[in-house]
C-alpha cells in the first residue's frame, strides 16, 4: 500500500492503494467515480477509456503510479459546470445509448477523436472508435453522433 | 359469482384512488395488481397501492418505470404511454425506477419482448383517469359540465368559453373527487396522439453522458466491502477444500470462506468467496487461490463430441413433435429433393456489465441492488435461502448494462445474498471478472437441424422434413431452457406435408434464454434451407417465399403458439425487398440475401447486401428491415432495438462461439470471442410498416431473419453455402 496524488478532473486527490492497482479501480472503488466502467480488464473493450494529458487510454491497463504523473480527465469531468460537451449533447440529440454501459468510454475516445481531427471522415471514426466495444451495437448513431459534434 | 366477475369486481374497485400529496398536487395511487394477488386480497379492504402517478403543485408529473431497464428503451416508453393519455407534456415527466414489488400487475421482468404488449392497454387506461379528473376538477371549478373541458398539454380548456387552466392549478380540487372506474373511462383517438410514435430520448440519457451512477456495478454504499466469488471451472461442483488461511493473509483482503450452495443449478452455486477493501484486491487474490473441487464426471464433456454424436443422427428420425401429410411418399416422388445439416455453436450473452449484485443483511433484513431482469426470481429464491418472510427482501432495480436473458437468472444475487448474509451488518458488492461473466454463464444452447425438403413439378415447396437435434441439463427427455422448438415452426402450418422431430442429447453446461430464445438461431437454418430449395427449383428466393406464405390469413397455432398473420409478414417482405431493391445486378462477390421470421408477435423481414473478395474476406454493406409489430411507442427506441438486433445478429454470427472442453468453457474474455466492432457494422435502415394492430414488443424480433439474410446473401456473392456458425468456420474464397 502507498500513497498517491492524483490529478483528477483538476482536484488533487490522495489515495492509498497496492501499487499495481489500476486507475480504473482507484477511482471506482476509492474515489466513488463510477463513470469509467469495468468491461473486460485487458484493455479490449474501451468502457474504462479515460484521457491521461488529453490522450485516450485504457484506465483498466494503467497502474496507479503511472497515472499520478499526469492530468486525468474521466467521464465526470469533461462537462464545465454543467453545461454538456459538444459530443455529450450530440449523444443525446442521437439518442445514441441503449443500455448505456460503454458510452462513458466511447464518448471519452470520441472527444479525444475530435480533439485531434475536427473533420473526421466515416474511416477516421471507425478507426479511433475501434477499441471501443458497443454490446447493443449502437454503432450507427455513434458515428452521426461524431459527425454532428464535428459541425458545431 | 363466477371466479372471473368476483375478479373484476374487486380489481374495478382498488384500481385508482386519488388523494392529495404533501405540500399539495394529486397522487393518484393505483392498485396495479395481479390476479394472484387479487385472489389474496378477496374480502380485505385494505389499499395498499403499488403504482402511482404524482402531479405536484408545481405542474411536474411524475410517472414510476416498473419494469427493469436493459437497454431496450422500457424506462421510457412505458411511462410515455400513460403521459399520451394524461395529456402532459413530456418535458414536465420525471421517470422515477420502482423497485420489486410483490404483486404488482404484469410480470416486473425484461424478457420476450412482452412489456410494450402486456402493458399497452392498461396504462392508457392509468393516464386517462388521471385527465379524465383534471377535467372534472375544472368543470367542477368553472361550474359548466364536464363534456365542455378538454385537456391539452398540461392545461384544461372550457371548449366553449375559451378560458383554461394549468393542471397545477387543478390538481388540489382533483386530490379531493373520486377516482373514476378506470374501464369507464375515454381513451384518445390514436389519430390524436401527440407523444407515442415520436423520437423521444432515453429518459436516463443525461446520466448516461455525464458518467452518472446509474448501473447495479456503481452502486455505492459507506463501509462498502468488495467481494469475487470463484465457482468450479467445471459447473456446479462444490468445494472440498480451499486454501483460505493463505487468502486472509493477503494485504487488503478482509475475508475469505466456503459456500457450499445448492443442487439447484438456477439458484445459490457453490465456491469460495473472497471479500476486500476493493474490487481489485478481490480479483488478485484469486489467482493464489487453490481449490481442490469436488470430482464430476462432467469433466468428460466436449463440444466435438455433441457434434459427433448429432452428426450420426443423420439419417434418423427423433421423437416426433408434428407430422402432417405424408413426407416420405412426396419425397419418393418429388423432382427435386434436398437434403442438408445445419449447426449453430452455444453462445454467451457478454453483457458488457458483468454480473455483480450488492446485498446488505442487517436487522433481519436482506436489501438488494441488483441489475436484474428478473427481480421477482431473486427475491424468491434469496427468501427460500434464508428463511425470510416477504417482507425481509427488499429488492432494488438498478438499470442494467445489458440483459439478453442472462439476467432471467438470479444466481449471481443469490451469491451476494449469501455473502451478505455471512458479514451480517456489512453491504457487500459481488463484481466478477469478465472471464468468469463469460465461463459461468447460462448459454444460448447448440443445436443441429437435418433438413430434407421437396419441391413439386409445378416449383412449389411439397414437403419439409427436420430432424432437430438439441442440448438438454443432463436429461434426454426436457430441453434445456431456450433450447426448445416450437411444433409450429416454419413451415409447418403453412404447407400439407411437414414433420419435425426431436432428439436431446444430455449435457451438463447450463442453458438459458438468449435473446429470441430458439428463434436466434432456428430461423437461420430454417431461411437457409428455403433458400436452398428455392434454388434448387430455379426460383427467385422471394418470390419462392411470397408463395410458401400464400394467401392473406391467420393460421391458428396447434399449441400454446399464436396465430401467424401471413399477409402482414408478406407486407414487410415485400417493404424491404423494395426499400432494398430487391434483384438488383450484382457482380460476383457481392449478393443480396433475403429472409423473414414471425418471434414474439412481431413481423420482421432483412435483406442483406455483402461483398466477398475472392480470397474469402467478407463486408456486409447494408442490413435494410421491414418490421411490423403495429403502432410504434417511441420512434427513436424502436429504430434503436431493430439496429441493435440485426448488428447482433451479425456479430454473433460473425464471430461468436463458445466450446466446452473437458466440462469447461475455452473462451474468456473479448480476444477470443470478439464482439463486432465499429468498422464492421454496415449501413442500417430500418422501415416500419405501422399496420392497425395491437402494438408489441421490439427488443428481440428483428434478430432471427438477419442472420439468414446474411448467409443467403454470401452463398449469393459466393456460391458458398454456410451450413455452420459462426461464419469464420467456412472458407469463403471464390474463382471468377
Amino acid at each position: 500500500m502507498s500513497l498517491y496524488t492524483l490529478d483528477i478532473n483538476g482536484q488533487k486527490q490522495v489515495v492509498d492503494v497496492s501499487d499495481d492497482t489500476p486507475l480504473l479501480w482507484v477511482l471506482r472503488d476509492h474515489l466513488g467515480l463510477v463513470g469509467t466502467k469495468y468491461g473486460c480488464g485487458k484493455g479490449l473493450c474501451g468502457a474504462c477509456t479515460i484521457h491521461l494529458n488529453g490522450v485516450a487510454m485504457r484506465s483498466c491497463q494503467l497502474p496507479v503510479g503511472a497515472a499520478a504523473t499526469g492530468k486525468i480527465t474521466t467521464i465526470e469531468g469533461i462537462a464545465k459546470k454543467g453545461k454538456l460537451t459538444a459530443v455529450q449533447e450530440a449523444w443525446v440529440e442521437h439518442d445514441v445509448p441503449q443500455c448505456g454501459y460503454c458510452q462513458a468510454g466511447q464518448i471519452m475516445s470520441a472527444t479525444a477523436l475530435l480533439a485531434s481531427n475536427s473533420k473526421p471522415s466515416d474511416a477516421d471514426i471507425d478507426a479511433a472508435m475501434s477499441g471501443n466495444l458497443c454490446r447493443c451495437a449502437t454503432y450507427t448513431r455513434i458515428r452521426e453522433a461524431i459527425h454532428t459534434a464535428a459541425s458545431k | 359469482m363466477t371466479q372471473s366477475s368476483t375478479l373484476s369486481r374487486i380489481a374495478r374497485r382498488d384500481f385508482v384512488k386519488a388523494s392529495a400529496l404533501a405540500g399539495g398536487g394529486l397522487l393518484l395511487s393505483a392498485l396495479f395488481p395481479s390476479s394472484r394477488a387479487i385472489a389474496a386480497a378477496k374480502g380485505s379492504s385494505v389499499f395498499a397501492p403499488n403504482f402511482y402517478i404524482k402531479i405536484a403543485s408545481d405542474g411536474l408529473v411524475t410517472l414510476i418505470s416498473k419494469n427493469p431497464e436493459i437497454g431496450q428503451g422500457i424506462k421510457t416508453s412505458l411511462p410515455m404511454i400513460i403521459a399520451e393519455e394524461l395529456e402532459v407534456p413530456w418535458e414536465n415527466v420525471t421517470v422515477e425506477q420502482v423497485g420489486y414489488v410483490q404483486g404488482l400487475q404484469g410480470w416486473q421482468g425484461a424478457g420476450g419482448s412482452g412489456a410494450t404488449p402486456g402493458h399497452y392497454h392498461n396504462f392508457r387506461k392509468v393516464g386517462a383517469v388521471g385527465r379524465t379528473m383534471l377535467e372534472q376538477a375544472a368543470a367542477q371549478k368553472w361550474s359548466v359540465p364536464v363534456e365542455e373541458c378538454q385537456a391539452d398539454q398540461g392545461f384544461v380548456k372550457h371548449t366553449k368559453s375559451k378560458k383554461k387552466l394549468a393542471y397545477k392549478d387543478l390538481v388540489d380540487i382533483a386530490a379531493k373527487l373520486e377516482a373514476p372506474d378506470p374501464d369507464s373511462v375515454t381513451l384518445k383517438d390514436p389519430k390524436n396522439f401527440k407523444l407515442l410514435g415520436r423520437r423521444i430520448g432515453g429518459v436516463d440519457n443525461h446520466a448516461i453522458v455525464t458518467g452518472g451512477p446509474l448501473f447495479g456495478i456503481d452502486q455505492q454504499h459507506e463501509g462498502l466491502l468488495y467481494a469475487s466469488f470463484v465457482r468450479s471451472p467445471t459447473f456446479g461442483d462444490k468445494v472440498r477444500t480451499a486454501n483460505l488461511d493463505t487468502i486472509k493473509r493477503m494485504t487488503g483482503v478482509v475475508d475469505a470462506f466456503i459456500i457450499e450452495g445448492t443442487d439447484d443449478r438456477f439458484g445459490l452455486q457453490p465456491g469460495v468467496a473472497i471479500v476486500a477493501h476493493d474490487t481489485w484486491t478481490a480479483f488478485k487474490a484469486q489467482q493464489s487461490l487453490q481449490v481442490l473441487w469436488e470430482q464430476s464426471d462432467t469433466a468428460e464433456q466436449n463440444s466435438f463430441l455433441y457434434q459427433e454424436k448429432a452428426q450420426s443422427l443423420a439419417s434418423e428420425q427423433g421423437k416426433q413433435l408434428r407430422s402432417d401429410g405424408d413426407v416420405e411418399n412426396v419425397f419418393k416422388n418429388a423432382p427435386h429433393v434436398v437434403e442438408a445439416s445445419y449447426d449453430y455453436p452455444y453462445l454467451s450473452h457478454t453483457n458488457l456489465e458483468p454480473q455483480n449484485t450488492t446485498a446488505l443483511f442487517k436487522d433481519g433484513v436482506m436489501e438488494i441492488w441488483s441489475p436484474s431482469q428478473n427481480p421477482g426470481s431473486g427475491h424468491g429464491q434469496v427468501k427460500n435461502l434464508f428463511k425470510l418472510a416477504d417482507d425481509k427482501v427488499i429488492v432494488h432495480m438498478t438499470r442494467i448494462g445489458g440483459g439478453f436473458g442472462r439476467r432471467l437468472m438470479a444466481d449471481f444475487i443469490c451469491e451476494a445474498a449469501a455473502i451478505a448474509h455471512r458479514l451480517e451488518g456489512r453491504p457487500v458488492k459481488v463484481t466478477w471478472t469478465r472471464e468468469q461473466d463469460m465461463r459461468h454463464d447460462y448459454y444460448r444452447a447448440a443445436g443441429w437441424h437435418h433438413f430434407k425438403g421437396a419441391v413439386g413439378d409445378d416449383g412449389k415447396l411439397a414437403a419439409w422434413s427436420d430432424h432437430f437435434i438439441t442440448l438438454g441439463l443432463n436429461s434426454t427427455e426436457q430441453t434445456g431452457h431456450g433450447a426448445g422448438i416450437s411444433s409450429d415452426e416454419f413451415p409447418v402450418r403453412f404447407i400439407d406435408n411437414a414433420r419435425l422431430t426431436q432428439t436431446i442429447l444430455p449435457s451438463n453446461v447450463p442453458m438459458g434464454w438468449w435473446r429470441a430464445p430458439g428463434s436466434c438461431a432456428i430461423a437461420w437454418a430454417v431461411q437457409s434451407f428455403v433458400d436452398e430449395l428455392a434454388e434448387k427449383a430455379g426460383r427467385d428466393p422471394l418470390e419462392f417465399r411470397l408463395e410458401i406464405l400464400g394467401p392473406d390469413r391467420s393460421l391458428e397455432p396447434a399449441g400454446r403458439g399464436v396465430p401467424y398473420n401471413a399477409g402482414r409478414m408478406k407486407g414487410v417482405l415485400r417493404l424491404a425487398a423494395e426499400k432494398a431493391d430487391w434483384g438488383k445486378k450484382l457482380p460476383k462477390g457481392q449478393g443480396q440475401g433475403i429472409a423473414f421470421h414471425f418471434s414474439h408477435m412481431g413481423y420482421v423481414a432483412v435483406v442483406a447486401e455483402v461483398t466477398v473478395t475472392q480470397n474469402g474476406s467478407l463486408t456486409v454493406n447494408s442490413l435494410i428491415a421491414g418490421v411490423d409489430v403495429g403502432p410504434i411507442v417511441n420512434l427513436s427506441g424502436a429504430e434503436n432495438q431493430v439496429q441493435g438486433s440485426m448488428l447482433d445478429a451479425l456479430s454473433s454470427a460473425w464471430n461468436q462461439e463458445i466450446t466446452i472442453e473437458n466440462g469447461r468453457v475455452r473462451q474468456g474474455n473479448f480476444d477470443d470471442s470478439p464482439l463486432l466492432r465499429i468498422a464492421q457494422s454496415p449501413k442500417l435502415e430500418v422501415h416500419f410498416d405501422q399496420t392497425d394492430n395491437p402494438p408489441t414488443g421490439l427488443g428481440e424480433p428483428a434478430f432471427p431473419p438477419t442472420t439468414p439474410a446474411i448467409s443467403n446473401a454470401i452463398y449469393a456473392a459466393t456460391g458458398k453455402r454456410i451450413r455452420t456458425l459462426p461464419f469464420t468456420k467456412t472458407d469463403l474464397s471464390w474463382t471468377s
